[in-house]
């Protein structure tokens, strides 16, 4: 196989670690923002909680994919930067922002500035929403000729924004008890039928705004994909119904992998479409070998410590607010 | 203003404020860990208190640093892709090892901050030393990109494409091992002084317990070393640039005229029209004498370099003249500070007079001035070129319209970031000075 697909695998698979990790601490933006009722505190500590050890290595899953298209396929991020000039800058404002806010919050609260807290919550809820609109609508101009304003990508931002909620819900099920827990419950079922809907309205969209996703998605091995991502998405929904709140965890992460891995297939050979194939934007060999051929040694180092880092912070202590 | 000036003012603005960040997260986890170390060796509470104290900074500030980092990564691209779209394949070699360097620091930092009571002190003390060990390296390894745009190797050019691929080439440049050193001593030097004016601040505040002195006298231990390593750094670096970026160092000395026994310029404002230098002081042979370590060696001009390559002489002669000033005003302070302290040895529990714990407070900023000081001097030392003699900054600017207005956002931005920050830490170093003691004695109670 092309070094050159193999470095494309690698960067979906980052797109994917990056949905599925990082997604799940946007959509705890959103949740944080959208808490209401008597225990909205309990809500937004559980969030801070569970993100506050984690946000910042899940992040740069963003920087792997970055630097795996700079490097390997430089003429495609040449060509992104300039078509998506606009997205971008607002995409960093937002994960600027986000992050920044995240912390100066929790640095507030012992620092008794409550009332700072409460502001710096609204800007990081509302980095936490307009970044993954904006991600997704990325992901969907680069499957329909770069333009953002339009149904496709604009429904695929929402997509991805009610995802990462969805995502976030379903974590949260397993890092915390009671009330709370079934509260997040809700939320996962509410976001879940979101996601389900916004789904229903991005296919057909496909067929008629990017016809060559849609070809991919409706033959083999892309409609494998995604048979496998609606049954995944069915049982996380089934399993959140029945309260079998890891299988949901599981299952929610495996329906954000097929679903990604679906638009990735269907995407081959286009890197953007319809103007650039992964095999035109390639940077020469030497430097393939090199991206590729270094990566099994720093994944080494990396996936290790990041087990580590979910096993010391995971379920071992369910937080209950005391 | 034009696109190619906003562009730049951009990259300026974000690189500026990204490298206050870096410096902090090479230099701050190591502080974090030696005390973190004191405290496993002593017992003693207080290295404990200082440990959590520089770790809840530290994660404040290794955030700004992660998304303003992510931020340049993007911008390289956005505001320049001509030179990611040339470049890509061969610096992107150095990016992709910075990566793994950078995860693991995310990683290990995740654990340190959070992981206090969930993992042994030692695991925990293993944490800090790798988030210390990967911060510098993501340091010296992402150098390997800016050094080669400031002398690039492992490619061919031809028609204006680069051949012949070498994803080697950045860490074949002959300014990344000067660069890295100059850099991450630079970074210690900042935040030694950094800490020791706080520290300083809290002991002039009538808090002289053994939390302030531990800290002052650590930082002071590190900053004047560092200080020190910068002289000869600076030197090996200064010869460099002479060898390879001979109109960088021109323009840093507003050296016009080629010649043996060239003087070293002091201050003074360099004219680019008339090729003078008004009010500067010269010192004789100084600058032949520091190159080429013979009064007698012949130092490049501004003469020898065609007018459309040189780089603006002024800026760059000012903002060198500023890092040398900060770098000598720093080691001055530190041989003030060791030689009070060396005739006071005899005396139990000695503190520095106040005049002297001013002088440091008021030298707090400079290792900061000279590190941006000494980024102006390398990346405007560079123009007009984005890679030095390859590719011209103008060439490699955006098509895209609107770079005006991401520059006026991005200085909201970080304006807003930077004085919140502020807002933070001067907080945080007031709740330092007021509850240094009574941390530490509620720490020893509880047996920490």
């Amino acid at each position: 196989m092309g070094h050159e697909i193999l470095l494309g695998g690698m960067a979906l698979a980052g797109v994917i670690a990056y949905g599925v990790l990082a997604g799940a601490d946007f959509g705890g933006g959103v949740w944080d923002i959208l808490a209401r009722g008597p225990r909205k505190s309990e809500q937004r500590d559980a969030i801070a909680h569970t993100m506050g050890p984690v946000w910042e290595a899940n992040h740069v899953w963003l920087i792997f994919v970055i630097v795996i298209l700079f490097t390997a396929f430089p003429r495609a991020y040449a060509e992104l930067s300039v078509g998506l000039f606009g997205p971008f800058h607002l995409v960093l404002v937002g994960i600027t922002l986000r992050g920044g806010a995240f912390v100066f919050r929790a640095h507030g609260g012992y620092l008794g500035e409550r009332v700072h807290a409460r502001a710096w919550g609204v800007v990081f809820g509302g980095a936490s929403v307009i970044t993954p609109v904006l991600l997704g609508m990325s992901l969907g101009a680069v499957s329909s000729g770069l333009r953002v304003l339009a149904p496709l990508p604009l429904a695929m931002g929402a997509l991805a924004l009610s995802i990462c909620a969805y995502l976030a819900a379903v974590y949260l099920t397993l890092e915390t008890e009671g009330e709370l827990r079934e509260l997040f419950r809700r939320k996962a079922l509410y976001a879940g039928t979101f996601v389900v809907a916004l789904s229903g309205v991005v296919l057909p969209l496909t067929y008629v705004a990017a016809p060559h996703l849609w070809g991919g998605l409706t033959s083999s091995p892309g409609a494998f994909v995604v048979s496998a991502g609606v049954l995944a998405a069915l049982t996380s929904g089934g399993a959140l119904l029945f309260r079998r709140f890891l299988l949901a965890r599981i299952a929610a992460a495996a329906q954000v992998t097929f679903l990604l891995a679906g638009w990735g297939l269907s995407q081959y050979p286009y890197l953007i479409f319809p103007s650039l194939t992964l095999h035109e934007a390639a940077a020469p060999p030497a430097t393939l070998d090199f991206v590729l051929y270094t990566m099994p040694f720093g994944l080494l180092l990396v996936i290790p410590s990041m087990i580590w880092l979910f096993r010391v912070f995971s379920r071992a202590r369910p937080f209950s607010p005391s | 203003m034009d696109a190619l000036t906003a562009a730049r003012a951009q990259m300026e603005v974000s690189l500026g404020f990204h490298m206050i960040f870096a410096a902090l997260g090479i230099a701050l986890p190591g502080f974090m860990c030696v005390a973190e170390a004191l405290y496993l060796r002593t017992g003693r509470p207080h290295y404990l208190a200082l440990a959590k104290r520089w770790s809840k900074a530290t994660s404040l500030l290794f955030a700004i640093g992660a998304v303003s980092g992510t931020a340049l990564s993007f911008e390289l691209g956005l505001l320049w892709p001509r030179f990611m779209e040339f470049s890509g394949g061969i610096i992107g070699s150095a990016f992709a090892l910075e990566g793994y360097a950078f995860f693991v620091e995310a990683i290990f930092i995740g654990l340190y901050l959070y992981g206090w009571d969930r993992i042994s002190p030692r695991a925990h003390w293993f944490c800090g030393l790798a988030v210390t060990l990967s911060g510098t390296a993501s340091g010296v390894l992402v150098l390997a990109a800016n050094a080669w745009m400031q002398a690039p190797r492992g490619f061919d050019l031809v028609d204006g494409r680069a051949v012949n691929i070498d994803p080697w080439g950045p860490f074949q440049s002959p300014s990344w091992l000067p660069m890295s050193l100059h850099m991450t001593l630079a970074a210690y030097v900042a935040v030694a002084f950094a800490i020791a004016g706080v520290y300083a601040k809290g002991i002039l505040r009538g808090k002289a317990d053994d939390e302030h002195r531990s800290a002052l006298r650590l930082a002071m231990i590190v900053g004047a070393v560092a200080a020190v390593l910068q002289l000869p750094s600076g030197d090996i670096a200064a010869r460099v640039a002479a060898e390879h970026q001979p109109a960088k160092l021109a323009a840093m000395e507003a050296h016009y005229e080629t010649r043996r026994g060239a003087p070293f310029m002091l201050g003074g404002f360099a004219d680019d029209a008339t090729e003078t230098v008004h009010y500067g002081i010269e010192i004789p042979y100084a600058l032949s004498l520091l190159i080429g370590h013979d009064p007698n060696t012949e130092v490049t001009g501004l003469d020898r370099i065609p007018r459309d390559e040189r780089p603006p002489t002024a800026l760059v002669h000012i903002a060198f003249d500023v890092m040398v000033a900060s770098g000598m005003g720093l080691i001055a302070v530190s041989l003030g500070y060791w030689l009070m302290r060396w005739r006071a040895r005899r005396e139990e529990g000695w503190t520095a007079p106040k005049w002297l714990l001013s002088t440091l407070v008021w030298a707090s900023p400079l290792g900061f001035l000279a590190i941006e000081a000494g980024w102006m001097v390398s990346e405007v030392g560079r123009q007009p070129w984005v890679i030095f003699k390859v590719m011209r900054t103008r060439d490699a600017v955006t098509p895209a319209a609107g770079v005006e207005l991401t520059f006026a956002l991005f200085v909201l931005l970080y304006a807003a970031l930077g004085a919140t920050l502020v807002f933070f830490l001067r907080r945080m170093a007031r709740r330092t000075a007021e509850t240094a003691e009574t941390t530490a004695t509620a720490e020893a109670a509880h047996g920490a």
